[in-house]
């Protein structure tokens, strides 16, 4: 049971368009406190103007929003005191060091000077850039930059963080580095408004997701809810190196309770509603002649969801992200 | 007090990163120096002539201290995102936009007395009106500054903010009787004269350095305020428009 002051974020009938481009078309959703909520989606779905809107540095064309229980729809920027937000690209100030944009970013929250020297200090080591703390962050490398970009927006620990893609464009040590501080902060409590395409990453981390299609909110779920269907359908693949077409067809006449298909050549994959028993259908394939090379079961994710949702591949958002050359 | 340390990191910040920049200083000194030298050979009469060029000399130091520099770093931020960061902070817009504009003032006066204290050196400054000069100075600042601010929220390029600036200002050095009284002007420029907030601006330098205002001093401060309560709520709107769109 939630009440009112259980919800962080509440957000109905939403809409924005950039002159014909219709960027967010009637999205509705709720984040309760304490969640970690993911938003996934393609290039250009909308995911950054919605968070622009619930941030206060766009105004809706219709709807209403609600953060922390204040009506920010008229006045977008009456909750700034409760939010931390960090951005798809860096906005911090290049000709300033990593320390004193982080005091600055304390000061904006009217941090004492001592306290925020401390803070400072504390998630530069947190973050792992004690050693950058006295350089020009415009020299920084990527992933220092987006390291210090979240330090940032969590400086005056935010009741309500918004993640703009943080893992876009760093290298995986740290994309899991990242993941990690920011488990750490949602068991703090904080509430986490996530938007990323990395599906993995939201199967990881999310408790639950919003998939978003073109401006519209196609699907909200818990993860386990989303891949249930999925783990009640049994798959498996049986790779076998000789030519194996001929042997699907004939398969899926010997046993009609499972489908077959060749997703490849030298590959047949096996899908049915019960658990597939491998023995017969090894024996089935030797009998004729084939070589089973390798039997296995194949563990249903988040992006077949995905797929099936929204017919996206998920290889295809990956490498459309990486060709636009991900965030700063 | 949780407001009053936002608005002071905000002006401490920018001076540190914009305006005590060396290109800055040396740009404030260099400027009143050659205005002051084109002007004393031009009129070749000497010393007794820079009492009346100072105040077109101080009113152009403001101007050209202020106006783009604003212009071009908001843009600046703007640009690069930064400015994102203060709009994110818990600060209303009004303060928000005050603290980011009390730098560029505080600059523009700094510039003002360069050529009063070059001036100090070689005429006698005993009779300058101090009590009308320093209001001058600083209201010639505000508007001059916020002139650069109303500028920032019609550009979006950093280029477009200096030539923008440029735009304002190079008509202001002949049209606000700096140099030449607004009586030489054509009739068809002395409206025009009018509706510029510098003209009320060098009318009280003038009263102040040297005697021989048009206007009365409370009317000239009164119209220069009304310019700048004026362009700043119009800038804010703007902001409100068109950087919260
Ligand atoms: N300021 C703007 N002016 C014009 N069009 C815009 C503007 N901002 C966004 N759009 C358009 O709105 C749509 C949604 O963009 P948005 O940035 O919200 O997508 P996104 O989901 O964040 O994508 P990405 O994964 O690339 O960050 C896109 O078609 C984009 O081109
Ligand atoms: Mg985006």
């Amino acid at each position: 049971m939630t009440t009112e002051s259980d919800i962080a974020i509440k957000v109905q009938g939403l809409a924005k368009s950039f002159g014909d481009v219709q960027a967010v078309t009637t999205v509705a959703f709720e984040v309760n406190s304490g969640e970690l909520f993911g938003f996934l989606g393609p290039n250009g779905a909308g995911k950054t103007t919605t968070i622009n809107m619930l941030t206060g540095l766009a105004r809706p064309d219709a709807g209403t929003i609600h953060i922390g229980g204040i009506d920010c729809t008229r006045k977008p920027r009456a909750a700034q005191h409760l939010i931390g937000v960090v951005p798809d690209e860096s906005n911090l100030y290049p000709e300033l060091s990593g320390f004193d944009n982080l005091c600055f970013c304390a000061a904006l929250y009217g941090m004492g000077k001592t306290e925020r020297q401390a803070r400072a200090t504390e998630l530069l080591e947190a973050f792992d850039l004690t050693k950058a703390a006295g350089r020009k962050f415009g020299g920084y490398s990527k992933g220092m930059k987006r390291r210090l970009t979240i330090a940032a927006g969590i400086i005056h620990r935010p009741r309500i963080l918004f993640l703009d893609e943080p893992t876009t464009g760093i290298d995986v040590a740290s994309a899991r580095q990242l993941r990690q501080m920011i488990k750490a902060l949602h068991n703090q409590g904080t509430t986490i408004f996530l938007t990323t395409h990395y599906i993995e990453e939201a199967e990881r981390l999310c408790d639950r997701i919003a998939f978003i299609m073109s401006g519209r909110i196609v699907r909200i779920d818990t993860v386990a809810n989303l891949v249930q269907p999925l783990r009640e359908k049994h798959v498996m693949q049986i790779s076998c190196p000789n030519d194996v077409n001929n042997l699907s067809t004939q398969l899926g006449k010997e046993f009609p309770d499972q489908a077959f298909s060749s997703p490849e050549p030298g590959l047949i994959q096996v899908e049915a509603a019960t658990p597939i028993h491998v023995g017969p259908l090894v024996r089935f394939l030797e009998d004729r002649g084939a070589e089973v090379a390798e039997a296995r079961r194949i563990r249903p994710s988040l992006e077949d969801v995905f797929v099936q949702i929204t017919g996206v591949g998920a290889d295809v958002m990956r490498t459309e992200k990486e060709k636009k050359g991900g965030a700063q | 007090m949780r407001l009053w340390i936002a608005f002071w990191n905000i002006v401490v910040k920018d001076f540190r990163t914009y305006y005590l920049k060396p290109p800055n200083i040396s740009w404030g000194l260099i400027f009143p120096l050659a205005w002051t030298g084109m002007f004393f050979i031009k009129s070749g009469k000497g010393m007794e002539s820079i009492s009346s060029i100072l105040p077109g000399v101080i009113a152009l130091s403001i101007l050209f201290g202020t106006t783009s520099l604003l212009a071009v770093t908001v843009t600046f931020e703007k640009k690069n995102r930064s400015f994102e960061r203060l709009l994110l902070a818990p600060i209303p817009l009004e303060l928000l936009m005050l603290a980011k504009t009390s730098g560029a003032i505080l600059f523009g006066v700094f510039n003002a007395f360069i050529p009063v204290l070059m001036a100090a050196f070689l005429v006698d400054l005993g009779h300058v009106n101090w009590l009308v000069f320093i209001p001058a100075v600083v209201l010639i600042s505000v508007a001059s500054t916020f002139l650069g601010l109303f500028i920032a929220v019609a550009v979006s390029e950093v280029f477009e903010a200096q030539t923008f600036s440029n735009f304002f200002r190079f008509p202001m050095i002949f049209l606000c009787g700096l140099f030449f009284p607004i009586s030489a002007l054509p009739v068809f420029l002395k409206p025009l004269a009018y509706a510029l907030p510098l003209t009320y601006g060098a009318d009280l330098l003038h009263g102040a350095i040297h005697g021989g205002n048009i206007l009365s001093v409370p009317i000239d401060l009164a119209i220069l305020a009304i310019f700048c309560v004026g362009l700043f709520m119009v800038s804010l709107r703007n902001i409100r428009r068109r950087w919260i769109a």
